[in-house]
């Protein structure tokens, strides 16, 4: 039996963010894994000889730069680049690229409608405007709405105080944005199908709903509103991959205390007298602290590793309904060279980067009506990145990974459980789909892995997959997440907190749940705060 | 224009022009236009600024945003677009025009062409063309992008008209400030009208990409009679502050463009009040430019004169020596020719007029070392600089 002031219990990215504040701020921390190793859904890992991969995440733009810089993760490791050139397949012989220049930029884009390249113009102000909002929300904990509390009412005037600065038009853009669709979104400004589909794969990536859905054009937001060095709306690379991230996380924790346990997974949440005060270990072993803060999403949490009798009444059941439905899958695929691909001339911008194989709108709602018929899309959403071609580190020198991200696959098939054949079947689909656009692609692969929702829930502990631990939608955000009354980390048994990405502001790669958690934490202990302020660009 | 995706071989692309400005270009200083590649400067600033202000200037005009508007509705539609009163606008007539979106904050700048009955020509600094269509609901109009379809080189300085005289573009002589005709180099198709933005006597040329290269050579070809210099931006930006134009999405953000809020301006706050006609009826941004109008000035993009010869860059502007800060610098230059630093600042106005006294702080390096200084600045109404010759027809002959 040990004592500690804090056990994390999950080393996710946001449980090592959790515990790096925490033990800055003094206390005595223990993170308790489950796997033999840490990262959750930010990790990479060597399945084959040679290749790294990154086994869920792929690409970082969320990561608050101020905690990145605060918890000196460049020293720990850490080095994101933005990763560029991304080649857009249509469903016929189109192909959309994008450069980096911007003049070049413009000019492809013209190339397929003169009035779109203009209007990307517009589209761009506007998302960047949309983003501000958010981005100023990130690092803060939500207000209770029901509360009279100086705090709350505080946040609440710097919240309006935000809004206003954003000009009264924006206010009726605010509230259109969390509720429409990004397909009704995208057609504000554009014509051409594939530029469209180009745009809208935000608006899915990682949820249960599709393109045409109310609510997806909230998550494109969601997946735009980042930055790499102030890029608003680029993506970066994890040199060494995502794992690398939280690698240096680790290194920050440990380096001012914390210990972290894998092999170690959490049984059950021990709760005396209504208060959290340790947990028991699958392996019987009993680890007491002052308090317990949970990595895992919500459902896990209440319907897993917490007795019913534990909990008030109605939390078992929020647990239950929350809202975590899975939708994706990803492929690893390590490489013997670099794939070709048909109506891509040589060009060392646009090969290099991502690819999205997804030509239309109308294409990927095809794929999501799959999933709500309990099967995988037979011709589905992919996203792909090849980091080989910039990283010395995750392939062979001249051989290269490819990270495929896949939309949609359910956790549950209509047709019975899943089995490893049907997962190889998925797996088969999308080398089917790139090999549609890649002739010869089956040929370089050496090795691949095939994750499904059912693999990421078992491996990961992701209930059903979900990879943002539970839906983004409005009714579970900002101080609904995860549940009305639970906004801000503190959970229904006292001294019981939530740091992962089921809280507030929701999943990615970002350590902001986890630091916002240690805020709150540290209020609670009358311990100095630790966590900084967010970096802005408006101002 | 058809693009394919080889263009990425060259990120920008090439005007018709560029292999001229290649032969005569020993700076190599390129820059980016409007996906075109253009020079900064193509052998020596002063002599670039001087060629516009004592001689001839040819610069490349061809990355203007071109659209062509025709259509049984073209006048009316432009009428709404602009803030403007284009109704009287004729055939063979030019005029300068600023658009606005709902809230009245500018679009962009240009010019409107008048080719033809219901033909028009819309030149503009940025992309427009969303913007464009999206005003066009409910018009009769076609609206075609013509950036790459049209060859565009301004001919600008007091000898231009002699030049082109002398280059075999006759018929020239009549053309008044603002006016357009259809002529011939040679038996090459020429639209000129009698436009620029150098604030000097001037020309610009339009014609098929095809021929371009003939009408360039065509000037030069008097170069023994007159010195003729090819001219880049940087000189372009001189005379432009010295003409007192603006530069939307220079001198202040365009209302697209905007993402932070009150960072857009409105025609009236970049002093473009003149372009704005209330009694044309309606046209887009007009009931917010009314309720602006109602109330006291709040701010001013300023012609001000900075006292002394410091090199003026980014600066602030104070409402006393050590005062309160009431504005900034958007574009400066050294004036060569009036022996003065003249720039144009945005200036917040106490109860809707300039500030008495405006003061800049200017930062500025002398081998390497930075100093900082106290200049006076004192507001201008006028253009700096208007030759009266510029508008003298026919002009003055060389
Ligand atoms: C396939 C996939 C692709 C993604 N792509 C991206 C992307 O490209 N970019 C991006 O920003 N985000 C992406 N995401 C989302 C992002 O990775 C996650 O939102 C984020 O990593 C979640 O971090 P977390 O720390 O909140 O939780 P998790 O990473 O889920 O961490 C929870 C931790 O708890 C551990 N655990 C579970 N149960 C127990 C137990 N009983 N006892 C002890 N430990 C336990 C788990 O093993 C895990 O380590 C992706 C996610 C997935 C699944």
């Amino acid at each position: 039996m040990s004592n500690y002031d804090a056990i994390v219990i999950g080393a996710g990215h946001n449980g090592l963010t959790n515990a790096a504040y925490l033990a800055k701020a003094g206390l005595n921390v223990v993170v308790l894994e489950k796997n033999e190793y840490i990262g959750g859904a930010a990790v990479s890992r060597e399945l084959h000889e040679g290749w790294k991969y990154s086994n869920c995440s792929y690409v970082c733009s969320m990561m608050r730069q101020a905690l990145h810089r605060d918890l000196d993760l460049g020293r720990h490791g850490l080095l994101l680049v933005p990763y560029l050139g991304t080649i857009n397949f249509g469903d016929g012989d189109e192909r959309l690229f994008s450069y980096h220049d911007e003049q070049a930029a413009h000019l492809e884009l013209k190339r397929h409608s003169p009035h779109d390249a203009d209007a990307m113009h517009r589209f761009q102000s506007d998302l960047t405007r949309y983003s501000q909002l958010i981005r100023k929300t990130l690092l803060r904990t939500p207000p209770d709405p029901t509360s009279l509390r100086p705090r709350d009412i505080m946040e609440f005037l710097y919240l309006a105080k935000q809004f206003w600065k954003l000009g009264e038009k924006e206010i009726y853009e605010y509230v259109r944005f969390f509720t429409m669709s990004a397909a009704d979104f995208l057609d504000d400004y554009f014509e051409n199908d594939l530029i469209k589909a180009a745009m809208a794969s935000p608006g899915i990536i990682g949820t249960a709903l599709g393109v045409y859905s109310p609510g997806s054009s909230y998550i494109l937001l969601h997946h735009v509103m980042g930055d790499v060095d102030g890029s608003i709306g680029a993506w970066g690379l994890a040199r060494g991959g995502m794992g690398a991230i939280s690698a240096a996380l680790a290194g920050a924790a440990q380096e001012h205390g914390a210990e972290i346990r894998t092999n170690a997974g959490v049984q059950q949440v021990l709760v005396k007298n209504g208060k959290a005060v340790g947990v028991v270990l699958e392996n019987g072993d009993e680890v007491y602290a002052r308090i317990v803060v949970s990595n895992l999403d919500a459902k896990r949490t209440f319907t897993r590793i917490m007795e019913k009798n534990d909990l008030p009444d109605g939390i078992y059941e929020k647990a239950r309904n929350f809202k975590i439905r899975g939708s994706s899958g990803k492929v690893n695929i390590a490489l013997s060279g670099m794939p070709k691909f048909s109506g891509v001339p040589e060009n060392r911008y646009i090969n290099r980067g991502g690819q999205g194989f997804t030509g239309s709108m109308e294409t990927m709602e095809r794929a999501y009506d799959c999933w709500k018929r309990g099967r995988w899309s037979d011709d589905p959403f992919v996203e792909s990145v090849i980091p080989s071609a910039w990283d010395p580190t995750v392939a062979p020198p001249g051989q290269h990974w490819m990270s495929n991200f896949v939309q949609y696959c359910p956790p549950e098939l209509a047709d019975g459980p899943w089995t490893p054949e049907k997962r190889d079947q998925f797996g088969q689909t999308v080398i089917d789909k790139i090999e549609r656009y890649s002739p010869g692609f089956s040929d370089l692969i050496v090795h691949m892995e095939v994750r499904t929702p059912h693999e990421i829930e078992q491996e990961i502990g992701l209930t059903e997959g979900n990879i943002f631990q539970g839906e983004l939608t409005i009714d579970q955000l900002f101080f609904n997440r995860p549940f009305p009354g639970y906004g801000q980390y503190r959970m229904p048994v006292r001294n019981l907190y939530m740091c992962g990405s089921s809280t507030h502001p929701g999943g990615g790669v970002s350590s902001a749940c986890g630091a916002n958690a240690a805020r709150e934490i540290l209020i609670d202990l009358r311990r100095p705060n630790t966590v900084p302020e967010d970096d802005f660009y408006d101002e | 224009m058809k693009f394919d995706h080889t263009h990425f071989r060259q990120a920008l692309l090439r005007t018709p022009f560029h292999d001229r400005f290649v032969e005569l270009s020993t700076t190599e200083e390129w820059m980016a236009w409007n996906t075109y590649k253009v020079p900064r400067v193509v052998d020596k600033l002063p002599t670039e600024y001087f060629a516009v202000r004592s001689g001839c200037a040819v610069m490349d005009l061809t990355p203007m945003e071109k659209y062509r508007i025709s259509g049984r509705g073209a006048r009316d539609y432009l009428d709404r677009l602009v803030t403007r009163d284009i109704s009287k606008l004729k055939a063979g007539r030019v005029t300068y025009v600023v658009w606005c979106n709902d809230e009245g904050k500018v679009i962009d700048d240009g010019t409107v062409f008048q080719l033809g009955e219901n033909d028009y020509r819309l030149c503009a600094q940025h992309h427009q063309f969303d913007w464009l269509l999206m005003s066009a609901r409910g018009f009769d109009v076609d609206i075609q992008v013509e950036t790459h379809d049209v060859a565009a080189l301004a001919v600008q300085g007091p000898t231009s008209w002699s030049v082109l005289a002398a280059a075999g573009i006759s018929n020239l002589e009549q053309l008044k400030p603002f006016g357009i005709a259809d002529l011939r180099c040679g038996d090459i198709p020429v639209t000129v009208s009698r436009t620029g933005y150098t604030g000097d006597l001037g020309y610009e040329l339009w014609m098929d990409p095809a021929n371009a290269l003939q009408v360039w050579d065509a000037i030069f070809s008097v170069q023994g009679q007159y010195d003729i210099h090819a001219m880049g931006l940087s000189a372009l930006e001189m005379v432009r502050i010295e003409a007192g134009f603006i530069m939307p999405g220079f001198d202040f953000n365009t209302a697209e463009a905007t993402i932070r809020n009150g960072y857009d301006r409105s025609p009236f706050e970049v002093g473009l009040g003149w372009v704005v006609n209330l009694d044309k009826g309606h046209f887009t941004g007009r009931k917010a430019l009314l309720a602006e109008k109602s109330r006291p000035a709040k701010r001013r993009l300023t012609k001000i004169v900075v006292d002394g010869n410091k090199p003026v860059g980014e600066a602030f502007i104070y409402d006393g020596k050590n005062g309160k800060q009431t504005g900034e610098i958007k574009c400066a230059t050294w004036s060569p020719i009036l022996k003065a630093n003249l720039a144009l600042a945005d200036i917040e106005f106490i109860n809707g007029r300039l500030p008495a006294q405006l003061w800049a702080r200017i930062d500025y390096q002398r081998e390497l070392k930075w100093h900082s200084a106290w200049a006076e600045c004192h507001s201008h109404s006028k253009p700096f600089y208007v030759p009266e010759y510029r508008s003298a027809t026919p002009p003055m002959r060389y």
